[in-house]
């Protein structure tokens, strides 16, 4: 099986579309959170690709790593911790203000 | 001995300031202070006293022969590579006169301004200025250099400025006070100007180094020095209230009438004289600088004397005359005639300030009356006043044989030596020394003679105290055989201050006349007989005057409005002292303000201002403007964030 590498970019570059557009349209923290782990993903999926790609010339042999996979892990890792973070953030958010709904929280509005 | 000369006017100065604040606690606190007052009075009288004691003992030892100078230095003020300025004293004989004339005077009118002040509240602070005054003008003539005569200089500006403007809660002596500062400025700018030149050309300020310097060869410095000269001619001209800068010293008689006295008639106003005097050499070598003095002075006698004729203000004669009597000098400086001008300077102190001080007397006694169209017959109220007052003027119109007389003559003699080119000069003196005795005369009737034309009813006018008429009869008898200083040369024991001041002037009297005589170095004399007959015309026009004068006023007043029905722009013209005030208003003045109005309507307040508010305006702006992005919608943060890294990606691949 041999999916080009183009093949892999685009369904990524539709992936982080579809997260932007869950984003921006959302009003549910929760949602919206979970949009911006579908962009990390795209952003991953990126990354292998791009890794697949560039290890054809069996960068191995010549003693290289390759450091696409190793990018994924940790970006796997920091949304991880995020996730972490923003859960806590809509705990909050919700306590002060009996609801999860994004736009509630303007109290920077300059 | 020279520093203790020159400080115990500044000690006295010190303690009567501090008796000032002393009296004023007491008062505040309900108490007497009048034996505080008192004793300021004493204190600021005994350290002029030491003054005259050590002035009169410098004296002995220069007449003694014992040294040409007595010099005393202290330290080194200013030093810069090879130029330095000692903060150093020297009186040598012209500084001894003029010592004399200072503490001598000075103390005359310190006795009467005890009584004359009696009454003022602020008695104590008024000797505390009265001493810093003497303090600066002894440092001006005793100092070795041009930047401690300049100190002085300016100290008695000072000094001047505040007591002119001593009786300021009455508002118009502020003004007074102000307008002589700023007039005096101007002279001061000129005097340091003048200071630099000589400084760049001689590589020193010390003044007998310049004096002593080279004046027979100029070759392209010439230019500079005549440029000194003149610079230091108008400083001199603001202190000695000379045409253009007059003007400030008719309105300084706001002062208390001790103060105009001792600053505006016998000392300060003397010091544009001393300075001359002292570089004698400088003006020398540029006799054409001199002549411009001689027009500057003749210009100034006449328009002060003929001021003086119409003015109804006791004061003010005196002051329009102090003018003219201050031209005369110039006049006899500008004929190379320096003894003769510091002749007149130092009989001029005794007769101006005697007349001051009786015309402070006459003040005293008619209750603070200055207007001498509501006086009259005052010879029987007041006849110790009358009698030296009587002196003084006879003094100033140059009545024969006494002091004003010998000192006017010797100057206009001096004049007339030199030749037709300074005819023109000599022949405005003469006619200047007509209107003198002329003016001198109506005050005299007008104040003591005819009949009294004040409220005999609420005004009694009366002597005054003794610590007041003392100082006048000494003043009197000072005015009245001054003139045996400087004898003209037809009598015997002639010329005693010219020989006294020989070794100073030596130097400016050998460039001055190199062609003349058969050695070179001596002054064109005249010939006995003219001489004899200038003495005699000069006695003949000060009797006539002085005779026309006393008779058109002994019965009133009314020749005044008779004068002025006939030329009431004539009598306009005069009274505003040919208008030089009301052409500064005009023309300098006004022009200035509408100036300075613009610039700050135009310059500041719209362009200035108007560029920071603009800034201002534009950032609050902005503001406004931008702060609407931040709506607290995190979203839309994000939508920015986005937005600006997509653009900077964009330009990143299109670039």
């Amino acid at each position: 099986m041999n999916v080009p590498t183009e093949h892999l970019l685009v369904l990524a570059a539709l992936l982080f579309a579809l997260g932007v557009l869950g984003f921006l349209a959302r009003r549910n923290v929760i949602i919206v959170l979970a949009s911006i782990e579908l962009m990390l993903n795209a952003a991953n999926l990126s990354f292998l690709a791009a890794s697949r790609h560039w290890a054809r010339a069996s960068l191995a042999e010549q003693g290289h790593w390759d450091q696409g996979p190793i990018f994924a892990i940790f970006v796997i890792l920091v949304a991880a911790a995020e996730a972490a973070v923003g859960l806590a953030l809509v705990i909050a958010l919700y306590r002060l203000k009996q609801t999860v709904a994004l736009d509630t929280a303007s109290e920077l509005k300059g | 001995m020279l520093w203790m000369l020159l400080f115990a006017p500044l000690v006295g100065a010190v303690l009567c300031g501090a008796l000032h604040f002393t009296a004023l606690a007491r008062r505040r606190a309900g108490a007497d202070d009048h034996g505080l007052r008192a004793l300021a009075g004493w204190t600021g009288t005994a350290a002029i006293a030491v003054s005259l004691a050590l002035s009169l003992s410098a004296w002995w030892t220069l007449k003694s022969g014992a040294a040409t100078a007595l010099e005393s230095s202290a330290w080194p003020w200013i030093s810069a590579g090879r130029f330095t300025i000692e903060v150093a004293l020297v009186a040598d004989r012209l500084s001894s006169v003029m010592l004399l004339v200072i503490t001598g005077v000075g103390l005359l009118i310190h006795v009467y301004s005890t009584g004359y002040m009696h009454a003022d509240p602020g008695k104590a602070k008024f000797f505390a200025y009265l001493n810093l005054f003497v303090f600066a003008m002894l440092m001006l003539v005793l100092s070795s250099n041009l930047l401690g005569l300049f100190v002085g200089w300016e100290g008695v500006g000072l000094c001047s400025y505040l007591l002119i403007g001593f009786w300021y809660e009455k508002g118009w002596p502020a003004e007074a006070a102000q307008k002589a500062f700023v007039v005096n400025r101007i002279g001061d700018a000129c005097f340091l100007l003048g200071s630099f030149v000589l400084l760049g050309l001689f590589r020193t300020l010390d003044l007998s180094d310049i004096a002593g310097g080279d004046f027979h060869h100029l070759g392209d410095r010439a230019g500079w020095i005549a440029a000194a000269a003149l610079l230091l001619f108008l400083g001199a001209c603001g202190k000695s209230a000379q045409v253009p800068l007059f003007v400030w010293l008719p309105d300084a008689m706001a002062g208390p009438t001790p103060v105009s006295a001792l600053i505006h008639a016998a000392t300060m106003v003397t010091a544009g004289v001393y300075l001359v005097l002292r570089l004698n050499p400088l003006y020398a070598a540029v006799p054409w600088v001199l002549y411009v003095i001689g027009c500057v002075g003749a210009l100034t006698a006449l328009i002060g004397a003929s001021t003086a004729l119409v003015q109804r203000d006791i004061k003010k004669v005196l002051a329009y005359s102090t003018v003219s009597q201050l031209g005369y000098m110039f006049l006899g400086l500008s004929a190379g005639a320096w003894s003769a001008a510091l002749f007149h300077l130092v009989t001029h102190a005794f007769f101006k300030g005697l007349l001051f001080l009786g015309s402070g007397s006459v003040i005293h006694g008619m209750h603070e009356e200055q207007d001498m169209h509501k006086m009259g017959g005052l010879r029987r109220a007041m006849p110790r006043t009358f009698v030296t007052f009587f002196c003084g003027a006879a003094a100033l119109s140059g009545l024969p044989l006494l002091s004003g007389f010998f000192s006017k003559d010797e100057i206009l003699a001096r004049n007339f030596a030199l030749g037709v080119a300074h005819w023109p000069l000599w022949l405005v003196g003469v006619a200047t020394a007509a209107l003198t005795a002329f003016y001198t005369w109506r005050m005299v009737a007008l104040t003591f003679f005819g009949e009294p034309r004040y409220d005999t009813h609420h005004v009694h006018p009366h002597e005054s105290p003794s610590s007041m008429t003392v100082p006048l009869v000494v003043l009197a008898v000072l005015a009245l055989v001054g003139g045996l200083l400087n004898l003209p040369h037809v009598l015997p024991g002639a010329g005693v201050l010219e020989h006294w001041l020989e070794p100073v002037t030596r130097a400016g009297d050998a460039l001055l006349w190199r062609g003349h005589g058969a050695e070179g170095g001596h002054a064109p004399h005249l010939a006995a007989g003219t001489e004899w007959l200038l003495l005699a015309a000069g006695a003949a026009i000060a009797l006539v005057f002085a005779h026309r004068g006393f008779h058109a006023y002994r019965r009133g007043v009314e020749r005044d409005a008779l004068v002025r029905a006939r030329r009431p722009e004539l009598a306009r013209f005069l009274e505003g002292a040919w208008q030089f005030d009301r052409a500064y208003q005009e023309r300098i003045v006004q022009p200035l303000r509408l100036g300075s109005f613009l610039l700050a309507s135009l310059v500041d307040q719209l362009t200035i201002d108007g560029l920071v508010n603009g800034v201002g305006a534009l950032a609050s702006g902005l503001g406004t403007r931008l702060r609407r992005l931040a709506d607290g919608q995190v979203k839309n943060y994000a939508l920015w964030m986005g937005a600006g890294a997509a653009g900077l990606a964009l330009t990143w691949i299109l670039s």
